[in-house]
């Protein structure tokens, strides 16, 4: 499909129809989303079901959140895609460059927020980072926050369960980004990266002539990047949405309370251990947590389910093995893990 | 002749970037050898910290996102 879409619209339209085009696309999306409660509860009235079973609660959950989601992650993805633009991997390095002091530990985490990269090129982005000279715990804390707090996990969750949880969830996303970074680079890892990595000493730098870009340029990056994602992310939505519908309408209360509620201090680890094998993107685990929270369970332990599910993957680990060794991942995952079950205690205590 | 080298570890991206030069270089009569790097370590070595990067001639003109047409067309046929 790419191959159709991708190349020949691009130069197509005329600047003005971009800008013309914005507040339209703005006005419609408005619309959209202030009919998603009236269209769920037609939908549901369609079918024959009992409003008030569990196939009901169910399957409103179902219909209300899809278009929900879809709608919120749209709309992120387009405004963090514009922004971004104006940030890059290579200007991110230059900034970083020979940071030592503490302050660069949250300077690496906020870019790390405000620069574009996929998981997919995060072994060049490494190289890149640690051969110019920048720590290696400061590097941490960049390739941490990144995920961690990404725009769309932030985004969906103040739309989805609240803008209290959701700047919890930053605050305490950049501090464990900060401090695990912190932790990792007062370790000296160095001797545990992979031979190769260390014998660089001074890997090219890459001297990439600026592309000038106009305001025009910025939304087609947006553009373009609502096609990418929305186009990969969006099976991992509905199967979210599937098992937060499911959560809903069916799990009693009384079970959550039991299973993930404030009493019970194993959940934390609990959640942890279950949450960082688990491989999903953001957008499919906020409609979880949201049937999660709605059902009475713990703030922090279903923090702390969500954090590790976003912030430590799988995939990510084996990509990450061909720079660090085994043991360097180990001690990047146990340090990350800490840092969340910090954060899970904590709120299961004060909340 | 040039040499273009796409640099990108094999996601849909690079493999559409990859299309997108032999397209133009097709569309404007240009022979052009296309290489694909996707080894991790042969990216990184090449200055290249968001994938796709392009290459042309040994010479890095782009790293990250699709390329733009207009731009692709400028660099083959420079």
């Amino acid at each position: 499909m790419s191959a159709e879409t991708q190349a020949p619209d691009r130069r197509g339209l005329p600047d003005w129809a971009w800008y013309a085009g914005l507040p339209v696309a703005a006005l419609a999306w408005w619309l959209a989303y202030g009919q998603l409660v009236p269209f769920s509860e037609w939908v549901v009235s369609l079918l024959p079901v009992d409003r008030h079973s569990h196939t009901g609660e169910a399957l409103a959950f179902f219909v209300y959140d899809v278009p929900k989601v879809l709608l919120l992650l749209t709309l992120i993805v387009f405004v963090t895609g514009v922004l971004r633009s104006w940030f890059s991997p290579e200007k991110t390095r230059a900034i970083l460059a020979g940071r030592r002091q503490i302050w660069g530990y949250p300077l690496a985490a906020t870019l790390g927020v405000m620069t574009p990269f996929c998981s997919c090129s995060s072994v060049p982005l490494f190289i890149g980072f640690v051969s110019a000279g920048i720590p290696l715990g400061v590097t941490f804390s960049f390739l941490i926050a990144g995920p961690m707090v990404g725009p769309v996990g932030l985004g969906l969750l103040y739309g989805l369960v609240g803008w209290q949880v959701a700047t919890l969830y930053l605050v305490f996303g950049f501090t464990i980004a900060t401090v695990a970074g912190w932790v990792l680079g007062r370790m000296r890892l160095e001797r545990f990266l992979q031979d190769w990595v260390r014998e660089l000493t001074a890997a090219p730098v890459g001297d990439l002539p600026q592309e000038r870009l106009g305001m025009v340029d910025r939304l087609k990056i947006g553009l373009d990047q609502v096609r990418e994602i929305v186009g990969r992310v969006w099976i991992w939505v509905v199967v979210g949405i599937s098992i937060g519908a499911l959560i809903h309408g069916y799990v009693p209360e009384a079970v959550m309370l039991r299973i993930m509620g404030g009493e019970a201090w194993w959940s934390v680890p609990a959640a942890v251990v279950v949450g960082v094998p688990m491989y999903t993107n953001a957008a499919g685990v906020i409609p979880i947590v949201e049937a999660l929270l709605g059902k009475g369970a713990a703030l922090g332990t279903v923090l702390a389910f969500m954090m590790s599910v976003i912030a430590l993957s799988l995939p990510e680990m084996i990509i990450l093995k061909q720079v660090l060794t085994l043991r360097l991942i180990a001690i990047f995952v146990a340090v990350v893990s800490l840092g969340i079950l910090a954060t899970g205690f904590l709120f299961n205590a004060i909340v | 002749m040039k040499t273009v080298k796409v640099y990108g570890p094999g996601c849909k991206r690079c493999e559409t970037t990859e299309q997108m030069v032999r397209e133009t270089a097709a569309r404007l009569g240009l022979e052009v050898e296309v290489e694909k790097v996707t080894d991790a370590r042969s990216i990184a070595m090449a200055g290249v910290m968001s994938t796709p990067g392009i290459s042309v001639d040994g010479k890095l003109v782009h790293a990250g996102g699709l390329p733009d047409a207009v731009r692709l067309e400028a660099w083959l046929s420079a």
